[in-house]
């Protein structure tokens, strides 16, 4: 945050706590309790996480990474998930901003993921000036490569890769949910439910005899 | 400040609760003609208007992961719920996980019955006597004969798909004309089918309550109350105004055009049709209170909207607001008479709490490689399931373990979610790039899941009782929970590790999870199957019981449970059609107690 936010913010506070004390004395109200009150006037519910419009959602949290970091994973989550004749990149299909939303949700989990993310981006870029003396972005594929093939399995990796490792794996399972939960990502890999029909009729004869279930 | 009308009034009963058991209580109660008021602790829900039909996971936040705050996802129609309530926390005797409850509540009208997974199982007449089948467990003191009628009265009334003319062992055929059709099998499960079957394995189509075709709104409601026009019309009414299955869109998420069942589209609406029904929402029950004669006078609740506390008043008084709260509520129910809760003469109130015996294994299945795309998603639940099948073994001595388990089996191609293809390098020997892409593509819709539910035998060290040191926002003293696993469980769920693995095995496939030889690694946490019962339970001797078999109180006549806190033991069977069932047992009783001016 920059100094001139924090100076607006301590303005707008101030101005705050003045509607406050038309109201009511100051006494015994901390300054943030007297700014608190005057926003929300009581006991006010302006937004339950346990209870959302279902119908209408929306991400309640403010997002954390920043744009060159959003670029970066753009970069990793096309090498990932490369465009090909069947579908685009996962890039295209707004990868890094779900990574995004993930990283910065207030759970547990996604802390945990935040962390592993940020220190996997700032990881990534120093073992690629290691191996090549410029950031992971700049590499060429074949570059790439060799540092992801290094990467791609945790199980296999040498000690020293271990976290880039973890990292990759989040970012690769982060990035297939981006990429399949979309219209073209489902498409991709073919599914055609969640559309109401008249009959439920199983699988069709030509599944059953490559199942071996029919003659 | 004004005073609700619902205050001052008295009416016939009062309900607490509005989930399967308290909704089967007002239906067959204000049918009858009885004035009825539910108190719910959640707030009012409409799934005509507030469920998230067909909507997509890339349109809700993390697309639909769970979280905390939304455990099953962004989507599933759980309101102010889950494992822990905000502002309502509950504590554990012990800091090992495998010797914890865990908790699941939701704060709504229709309770848990909005997302539930609606496999509607009967009891056998095994599970209704498991004492004397093995000396292990509480013997009921009703019998299956006593309850098959309101088993087909229940099925009947909401509707359960599957099949009849199996004659399994201890596990029940419907009369004739009674379920729904069966919807026909996924690929999978066929070929689940078979392989279990060249391992002896019955599968046959499960039970769930989901209506497969229009309910006949001219013929059901004749059989279910033949001297009743009221009864008839608003059954027919609410029946008229139900759709069969579409196909799509999964049940957790509850179901707008209300072909799945859920108290809040089956029971409730009829039985406010009757004219006979007052619900209050948000209204969170501290206690029954007693009247100088020693029988229940009401209750007193808090409004969670004022926070103040209120009292109504009822000449009888009906618990259902699932086993723990029940409990919960009647140890709070402290009076000169009962100084250790209402109706706790046997000091068994909070006693043999209990949950189904969980424990899974996925696999992966060549033979599903490289189908062609279909559309899988069916009914949301399994439309085939093994009924437990080794008594016979069993009897011989062969198995490890008393009872049995169930399986229930998931998988094919599901619509991608969040953590789709999750844990997939372990296949593909780490594939990114174009070879990922490839990967996806072979492998999704491959996957098959089993789970095994299995029967717990109540304990004495699985139990719950009030913290004395806490209270949650309402300033209602919680509940501290005790849980113990015996050998019987933990051996059970080897035993269906061993068994799915298998299966998976005998499909050609692969086992993709670990496959536990120790039981007690793999046995699911308590309550996290979400199958909570016991707590007050019914009982043919009233020194080892809390309810008689009409879960009527022994202490306290007017006062009754119908949720599953009375059941005095867990069959493998999943327990809400039981707890239905057993509801309109006990409200016609009620009715009948009211008739002879007993109550």
């Amino acid at each position: 945050m920059s100094n001139s936010t924090t100076n607006l913010h301590r303005r707008q506070t101030l101005k705050l706590l003045g509607a406050a004390a038309a109201s009511a004395p100051l006494l015994g109200f901390s300054a943030s309790s007297a700014a608190v009150q005057a926003k929300t006037k009581g006991a006010e519910v302006i937004f339950s996480p346990t209870d959302p419009d279902l119908l209408n959602p929306v991400v309640h949290w403010s997002m954390k990474l920043t744009q060159q970091e959003l670029e970066e994973l753009a970069v990793l989550v096309d090498v990932i998930i490369p465009a090909d004749d069947q579908s685009p990149a996962a890039s295209s299909l707004g990868a890094p901003g779900f990574i995004n939303e993930w990283v910065s949700a207030p759970y547990p989990q996604q802390e945990r993921d935040l962390v592993l993310v940020r220190g996997g981006i700032v990881w990534l870029n120093a073992e690629a000036r290691k191996r090549f003396n410029q950031s992971f972005r700049q590499l060429n594929a074949m570059q790439r490569e060799q540092i992801c093939d290094d990467i791609c399995l945790e199980s296999r990796a040498k000690p020293e890769h271990r976290y880039g490792a973890r990292f990759f794996a989040k970012v690769r399972d982060l990035a297939a949910t981006a990429f399949y939960t979309t219209t073209e990502g489902m498409a991709d890999i073919g599914y055609i439910g969640n559309r109401p029909m008249q009959t439920f009729e199983g699988p069709s004869d030509e599944v059953l005899r490559m199942l071996k279930l029919k003659s | 400040m004004s005073v609700m009308q619902a205050d001052t009034q008295e009416y016939d009963v009062i309900i607490v609760g509005s989930g399967a058991g308290g909704g089967m209580s007002a239906y067959v109660l204000t049918i009858a003609g009885l004035k009825v008021l539910m108190l719910e602790a959640g707030r009012d829900y409409d799934p005509v208007k507030e469920t998230p039909m067909f909507n997509w996971p890339k349109d809700a936040p993390l697309r639909d992961a769970g979280t905390p705050d939304r455990p099953f996802g962004f989507y599933n129609a759980t309101v102010d719920g889950g494992w822990q309530v905000p502002g309502e926390p509950y504590s554990q005797a012990s800091s090992d996980p495998k010797q914890q409850f865990s908790w699941w509540r939701a704060r709504m009208m229709g309770g848990r019955t909005n997302h539930w997974g609606r496999i509607s199982l009967r009891n056998g007449p095994y599970d209704f006597k498991p004492y004397s089948r093995d000396g292990l467990g509480f013997d009921w003191p009703v019998s299956y004969e006593d309850i098959a009628p309101y088993y087909d009265k229940t099925e009947m009334l909401v509707g359960v798909y599957g099949e009849t003319g199996h004659n399994l062992e201890n596990t029940p055929d419907s009369p004739a004309g009674i379920l729904q059709p069966p919807p026909k099998p996924r690929a999978y499960e066929l070929l689940a089918k078979k392989a279990c079957n060249e391992m002896d394995i019955p599968v046959i189509p499960g039970h769930l309550a989901i209506l497969t075709k229009r309910q006949d709104h001219k013929v059901l409601p004749k059989k279910l109350f033949p001297n009743n026009p009221l009864g008839q019309k608003v059954t027919a009414d609410s029946m008229q105004a139900r759709a069969a299955c579409f196909w799509a869109t999964h049940c957790g998420r509850g179901c707008s055009i209300k072909a799945a069942f859920q108290s809040t589209t089956v029971l409730i609406p009829p039985a406010l049709a009757t004219g006979n029904l007052n619900i209050i929402s948000n209204a969170m029950v501290r206690e029954v209170t007693l009247n100088a004669a020693g029988k229940a006078d009401g209750v007193i609740y808090i409004d969670k909207t004022s926070r103040q506390e209120r009292k109504v008043k009822g000449r009888a008084v009906v618990v259902a607001a699932s086993a723990a709260e029940t409990s919960r509520i009647f140890l709070n129910s402290r009076s000169s008479l009962f100084p250790d809760g209402i109706a706790n003469s046997s000091g068994l109130v909070g006693k043999y709490l209990m949950d189904s015996v969980g424990g899974g294994v996925t696999g992966q299945i060549p033979a599903l490689e490289g189908l062609p795309p279909m559309n899988e998603d069916g009914s949301s639940g399994h439309h085939l399931y093994q009924p437990w099948w080794l008594y016979k073994e069993q009897k011989a001595g062969k198995l490890n373990f008393a009872k049995g388990y169930h399986i229930e089996m998931s998988g094919g191609r599901t619509m991608p979610g969040a953590g789709v293809f999750g844990g997939l390098e372990s296949f593909t020997d780490g594939a990114y790039g174009k070879d990922y892409k490839d990967a996806c593509r072979r492998y999704y819709g491959t996957f098959v899941h089993f789970a095994g539910r299995g029967s717990m035998i109540p304990n004495e060290d699985s139990f719950c009782e009030i913290d004395s040191d806490r209270v949650d926002q309402w300033g209602i003293p919680i509940l501290k929970f005790h849980w113990k696993w015996s050998d019987h469980e933990t051996n059970m769920v080897a035993h269906m590790h061993k068994t799915f693995a298998e299966i998976i095995e005998q499909m050609g496939g692969k086992v993709t999870s670990t496959i536990h030889s120790d039981g007690s690694k793999a046995i699911s946490n308590g309550g996290s199957i979400i199958h909570e019962i016991g707590g007050t339970i019914m009982g043919a001797d009233r020194g080892k019981s809390v309810l008689n078999q009409y879960c009527q109180s022994w202490d306290v006549p007017n006062l009754f449970v119908t949720d599953g806190a009375p059941f005095p033991s867990k069959a493998d069977k999943n327990p809400t059609l039981t707890i239905m069932a057993l509801a309109w047992r006990t409200s016609d009783y009620i009715v009948e107690q009211f008739k002879q001016r007993a109550i």
